[in-house]
């Protein structure tokens, strides 16, 4: 068994990485582009790009938060595109009528929670696989949102509730503290209790955990309940953001978004030990990447295909083999033999 | 397992398709037919011929997202080339025969050496095709082509079944996929290795040959599918096929193939073609319904076949 004789191939903290890709991102762009840090105070509010960063990424971040719960368990989420626009249709809808703001965030979280209870049971009740089980929600969702608001965009105005994704509290934006209140939240709830634990046990393995005591089904329920909870605010969001729910485009990709971002973040793939400041590191690294090709010029449709290889290179050195392979030719090359011998 | 059970999937498929299209046909008039029958086959060509390549990856117990993505690649790719670029269309349909085979090498080469997730990889390889189906050009090419025209007048006739050139190169490629699926090594070492790798491995099966020639096969299949979209529609055109990679999965999943990998059936995969066409073409003929129960309607299929599947393997292993 060479691989376990092999260093231990994790020095740092997983986190170090994204932080360290999103410190260059930034410095690069501040280097071409020297406003790119400037903050202004106008009117009270904060303003600026860094500020924009947080507030165009929190959509994601608030996606990822969910997602990173779930993928602790090896599982994953295809449906929270899908979940996003049936939570926009449904906000839209009751703000046409009227209803009052709690109302509305509160239908926007329970659809959220509908979507992920029926995940949740089809994963952790009938066993089917997590791929599998929420690709039913991310086919039908999206068919759902299209009859809720009759395949119509539905527009609306209502101030209020567009200050869930445009106001200002304390000179900060409402929909990034908003975030880092769910974050903080979620932190102290699965690492001051034994409950990240179990998560990390039940995605570790499963059947062990089962029998060490721990309710793994309950368990892998209750990340999926959360995930979809995280997809039915982020509905609200997006609905707030525009002003209006598209039941065609609203959560497009989102679900690709905010695996990335986890992944980015230091949380592996196939479930066993979960990052949640990693995968909000990762959400705003994706949001600065784009916002770079932005500056840079990328036409947008063409904005992808970094992305894509970003992403792929990242997985591949989370790959323990392949990190071994690394290290081994870095040892061997001759500047660093003379070094050691 | 008798034969019967083992292709339990496949009889409900067949049983769904035929009550769908036999209520259908006594529900609205003129669904009966030749001509619809015809339709029924050539309107979707371009997601059986995907699905097809797709059914060989869910052998393996892979999947692949990112068909929907190459097929609008090959398609704007093959307009651009003849249209711009003045290439005879054959030279055209061959540069995007091989690039979308390389593509399937690349992604099978990073799932299989890389040993990273066949759905992330593929979730990053829709990103990547559909990034540079926008580089090529941000709209629609026409393809004005005089072998084009003539190639639209291309049939096969049998009374008022009057079946287009889509229409045939499908049927075609399924055959020759189910020859390969079900009748040579390769297909056989798919399902071996979708049923157990490790078991497939240690009985000295070449595994990972297999599973890239798997996703190889499937991105050539997708190029087809995006050709036939310039055939069936005259251009080429960067948003083709877009959300098309979840219709095929669920077309293969509806066919009987167990999304594990292992065990399944082309022509499952043809029938459900079928059934998605029969659903969309009763919402066509009845005016009145939303073309949102499209998706619901296959999310409850992708549902109950999912069910029973799950049914079928607890009471396989007692």
């Amino acid at each position: 068994m060479s691989a376990s004789v092999a260093k231990p191939s994790r020095q740092r903290s997983p986190v170090w990485w994204p932080a360290i890709g999103l410190l260059i991102l930034i410095a690069v762009n501040a280097v071409f582009d020297p406003g790119f840090l400037k903050m202004t105070i106008v009117d009270g509010h904060l303003y600026g790009t860094p500020i924009d960063l947080f507030n165009q990424g929190s959509r994601v971040m608030l996606l990822a938060l969910g997602m990173t719960l779930v993928i602790a368990t090896g599982g994953v989420d295809l449906s929270v595109g899908s979940v996003v626009a049936v939570s926009a249709a449904v906000c839209a809808q009751l703000i046409v009528r009227e209803t009052a703001l709690p109302l509305v965030v509160l239908a926007a979280l329970g659809t959220g929670l509908a979507a992920g209870g029926i995940n949740a049971v089809l994963v952790a009740r009938i066993g089917v696989q997590p791929i599998v089980a929420t690709l039913i929600l991310m086919v039908a969702g999206r068919g759902l949102a299209q009859l809720i608001t009759g395949g119509n965009v539905v527009i609306f105005s209502d101030a209020s509730f567009e200050f869930l994704a445009k106001g200002h509290v304390l000179g900060l934006p409402v929909a990034a503290l908003l975030v880092l209140a769910l974050f903080g939240i979620a932190q102290l709830a699965l690492r001051r209790t034994a409950a990240g634990l179990f998560l990390e046990a039940v995605g570790d393995n499963a059947t062990a955990s089962r029998f060490a005591g721990i309710a793994a089904a309950r368990t892998k329920a209750l990340a999926y309940l959360a995930c979809g909870g995280c997809a039915g605010l982020c509905g609200a969001l997006v609905a707030a953001h525009i002003a209006a729910a598209d039941p065609y485009q609203a959560g497009i990709n989102m679900e690709l978004d905010a695996i990335f971002a986890v992944v980015i973040g230091g949380t592996a793939l196939t479930g066993g030990r979960f990052y949640l400041l990693g995968s909000l590191i990762g959400a705003l690294f994706l949001q600065a990447l784009t916002l770079s090709m932005f500056y840079f010029g990328v036409p947008p449709a063409v904005a992808p295909v970094p992305k894509a290889v970003l992403i792929i290179a990242v997985a591949l050195i989370q790959v323990p083999r392949l990190r071994q392979k690394l290290t081994a030719l870095w040892q061997r090359s001759p500047a660093n033999r003379k070094a050691t011998s | 397992m008798n034969l019967f059970r083992r292709q339990l999937p496949v009889c409900v498929t067949a049983a769904i398709l035929l009550i769908l299209y036999v209520s259908a046909g006594f529900v609205y008039d003129g669904f009966f037919g030749g001509r619809v029958a015809a339709n029924l086959i050539s309107d979707n060509a371009v997601l059986g011929i995907a699905a097809l390549g797709m059914t060989l990856v869910i052998f393996t117990g892979g999947i692949d997202l990112s068909v929907g993505s190459v097929l609008g690649f090959t398609s704007v790719l093959t307009a651009t080339l003849i249209t711009s670029a003045g290439w005879p269309p054959l030279a055209a349909w061959s540069v995007a025969l091989i690039a979308g085979t390389l593509m399937g090498v690349l992604f099978g080469g990073l799932i299989e050496k890389g040993e990273l997730p066949p759905f992330l990889v593929t979730l990053a390889g829709m990103f990547f095709a559909r990034g540079l189906a926008f580089a090529i050009s941000t709209e629609s090419v026409p393809i004005n082509h005089p072998w084009y025209r003539s190639l639209s007048e291309v049939h096969v006739a049998l009374g008022d079944f009057r079946l287009p050139l889509p229409g045939i190169l499908l049927l075609v490629l399924a055959l020759a996929v189910y020859g390969l699926a079900h009748h040579t090594r390769l297909g056989r070492n798919l399902l071996a290795m979708g049923g157990s790798e490790s078991s497939a491995r240690l009985m000295g099966l070449p595994v990972s040959s297999a599973k890239v020639a798997a996703y190889a096969i499937n991105g050539a299949l997708a190029a087809a599918a995006g050709i036939v979209a310039t055939l069936y529609t005259g251009s080429g055109n960067p948003a083709t096929g877009i959300g098309l990679e979840l219709d095929a999965i669920a077309v293969v999943v509806i066919g009987g193939t167990v999304l594990t990998g292992g065990r399944g059936h082309v022509g499952g995969t043809v029938l459900g073609v079928l059934i998605l066409g029969v659903i969309q073409m009763g919402i066509l003929f009845d005016g009145r319904l939303d073309s949102a129960w499209m998706r619901i309607v296959v999310g409850l299929l992708l549902l109950v076949f999912i069910l029973l599947q799950r049914l079928l393997l607890a009471r396989s292993k007692t």
